[in-house]
């Protein structure tokens, strides 16, 4: 079975630091990484290659340095990368970008499954994964946390929800969204980072996909960003020692009461 | 469309360098002449293979220097659009508490707008319930029962939608940003062509009829405000707890419509098999308005136990660190953070937690943060609004008794 990843590389939190007056995070010398849902829905797509003996691609939107990350995914066992990259794609909301990921999905065509994180981390809308399931119409299973049972053919798997799981069953092929409770990604092996070297990284653009070009990038986005602003998050919080716990635990019942919980 | 820096009004201060997420815009030397006739040494250069258009810096560029052109769409009949709907979400064919919360948010879009408030309830046994939506603030009630509905299922779910869209053309609709609600709007939003916003915590509209959406990004350290100017309708998700329902009212009027549906709309290719109830935890960490939060600090997972209690007192639920998710202290539908839940209660209590910008970034945006923690230089302690220091094994059962006491009277 023909397995589809979908990923994308976003800043790295590790190399933001919070500024001590303002509160506020700051991002210099930006490093990137591959958002970590989508390490958990390519290690699923490896994991069902070797169950089922298929292969397994991934697709990412991106600037060209996104290469990185598909090089990346490579070393882990992944078989072909396959990068979307052109200037009008840049800008996309998340519409726009479902749609341009559906295009590609289209175009590699013969699949059984596709799997994306379930949000990315500098986002976290959690819309790109059920947007291309939408362009596609296909099914979709959201937020999955277990694969029960999966065929050719057909999929159990059960979804983290409010409050427990919904267990979901489906004819292939389908989208998932995956938690992280579903699996534990690999490392890359050695043989595997000398293929990634090695791999030849497709790069297409709008008219390899057949995108309608009033539907891909800034133009085809419905949203548009008004307004970027940090807000004030600098608190003067009052620090209590252990022998003025009785203060302390007055302040959070007077907050409690103020904000209606008692 | 495109992103340009307009010579001749950047100064090379380079406020735009260091707000660039993706390292897409540099600073070079390079001696030119401003607008105003006085000369710059420095100008910024906008890499455009690195650049995604995010249009973080054109804002804060302090002599608008930074260009950022779009195309618009052009939509036709929006004028046709004009109502406020909300989706009134029901788990396991009961009704949410989001839905009254959307409802008094909407009601207040409504009242500015001049428009009615709508509202769509799907499910099985609804009887009595678009009662209570109307004395909660709607003023008409869609409403579809059908067997098939009692569970939430994402293609009939989206059909009924869609059809209910295009028949009463609402120009603003929100569902809370609930698992199902970002599943539904997402797949519906990607079928129409028109623009969501995911996650919002504040709503507001302006004279022409703009929803004005903003919602948190990075875990709130950025917060952006989002139209959709062209496409209808506008589409959000909400983030529960945020808005405030309405005093119930039983005296309001309102109108039910039962609106009947063909069967090729409930088809659905997913089918739903089992609910299994997460028993380790009264509440779940995105219902409750209190949450208690275990790190490594706790030291095995038996303390979670500690936490627990103390949850039971202050009737919240309990959440948890990445690492202590990953030792198996505690379920992973217990883990706040990037990795886990963004969630933002009303009170969040982080005992043993150090304070990682990871989970950090996952409970920000709570009102107001207690942290409890040995170590004075913890960077828990910067975001809290009250900080104890001290072995939380001391101090939890002593302030569990101190709390149960001024709670009791």
């Amino acid at each position: 079975m023909k397995v589809i990843v979908c990923i994308k590389q976003v800043p790295d939190p590790e190399h933001a630091k919070m500024d001590e007056k303002s509160g506020t995070v700051v991002r210099e010398g930006v490093e990137l990484m591959i958002n970590p849902f989508d390490l958990y829905a390519v290690e699923e797509g490896l994991r069902l290659k070797e169950k089922m003996d298929g292969e397994v691609v991934v697709v990412s939107m991106g600037p060209p340095q996104a290469e990185k990350a598909l090089r990346e995914v490579i070393g882990m066992g992944v078989d072909q990368g396959i990068l979307l990259t052109s200037r009008e794609f840049a800008g996309a909301d998340t519409w726009a970008t479902s749609y341009t990921l559906a295009k590609a999905c289209e175009k590699i065509g013969n699949y059984g499954l596709i799997i994306c994180g379930k949000q990315a981390i500098d986002g976290d809308t959690a819309q790109v994964g059920p947007g291309i399931a939408a362009q596609l119409s296909i099914p979709q299973i959201t937020f999955v946390r277990k694969i029960d049972e999966i065929s050719e053919k057909n999929i159990k798997a059960e979804r983290m929800v409010e409050g427990g799981y919904e267990v979901i069953s489906s004819p292939l092929p389908l989208l998932i969204t995956v938690v992280k409770e579903i699996n534990e990604p690999r490392l890359p092996t050695l043989k595997g980072r000398l293929n990634a070297k090695k791999a030849e990284i497709a790069h297409w653009g709008p008219e390899d996909i057949g995108a309608d070009k009033d539907k891909i990038g800034m133009n085809g986005s419905p949203t548009m960003v008004d307004e970027i602003y940090t807000p004030d998050l600098s608190k003067d919080g009052k620090i209590y020692t252990i022998d003025q716990l009785g203060e302390a635990a007055e302040e959070i019942v007077k907050k409690q009461k103020e904000m209606g919980l008692i | 469309m495109g992103i340009r820096v307009i010579k001749d009004k950047c100064t090379g201060c380079g406020i735009c360098f260091k707000i660039c997420q993706y390292s897409a815009i540099d600073i070079t030397k390079e001696v030119h002449t401003l607008a105003n006739g006085k000369k710059a040494k420095k100008l910024a250069i906008i890499d455009l293979e690195k650049c995604t258009l995010c249009g973080e810096c054109v804002k804060p560029c302090p002599t608008d220097a930074i260009e950022l052109k779009t195309k618009t769409h052009e939509f036709e009949g929006k004028e046709n659009y004009k109502n406020v709907m909300v989706f009134a979400e029901q788990r396991r064919d009961e009704l949410e508490g989001a839905a009254f919360e959307l409802i008094g948010k909407g009601r207040e879009l409504a009242d500015k707008l001049g428009v009615d408030l709508y509202a769509l309830l799907l499910g099985k046994d609804l009887k009595g319930k678009p009662e209570k939506l109307i004395a909660s603030g709607a003023d008409k009630v869609i409403v579809i029962s059908d067997d098939s509905l009692v569970n939430f299922l994402p293609e009939p779910y989206t059909n009924i939608l869609i059809d209910i869209i295009k028949k009463y053309k609402p120009s603003i609709f929100l569902a809370p940003s609930t698992t199902q609600g970002r599943a539904l709007l997402s797949r519906a939003a990607g079928k129409i062509y028109t623009g969501l916003t995911a996650d919002c915590t504040g709503l507001d509209v302006d004279s022409e009829g703009n929803l004005l959406q903003t919602r948190p990004a990075f875990g709130g350290s950025i917060k952006a405000r989002i139209l959709t100017p062209n496409m209808r309708p506008q589409m959000a998700t909400v983030r529960p707890k945020v808005f405030k329902p309405l005093e119930e009212d039983t005296s309001r009027k309102g109108e039910i419509i039962e609106e009947k549906v063909s069967g090729e709309l409930l088809k659905s290719t997913t089918k739903f098999e089992e609910w299994i109830e997460d028993t380790t935890s009264a509440i779940s960490i995105e219902d409750a308005d209190i949450i208690i939060s275990g790190g490594r600090g706790l030291g095995c997972s038996d303390n979670f136990k500690i936490l627990f209690e103390l949850a039971e007192v202050l009737g919240g639920a309990v959440g948890a660190s990445r690492p202590t998710v990953d030792e198996g202290w505690i379920p992973y539908s217990h883990q706040v953070g990037q990795t886990g839940k963004t969630v933002g209660p009303k009170l969040y209590i982080a005992v043993g937690i150090s304070g990682a910008i990871q989970h950090l970034e996952g409970m920000r945006s709570s009102d107001f943060i207690v942290a409890i923690n040995k170590d004075p230089d913890a960077p828990i302690f910067k975001v809290a609004d009250v900080g104890i220091i001290g072995d939380l094994f001391e101090v939890i059962p002593e302030l569990k008794e101190k709390l149960k006491r001024a709670i009791n009277g």
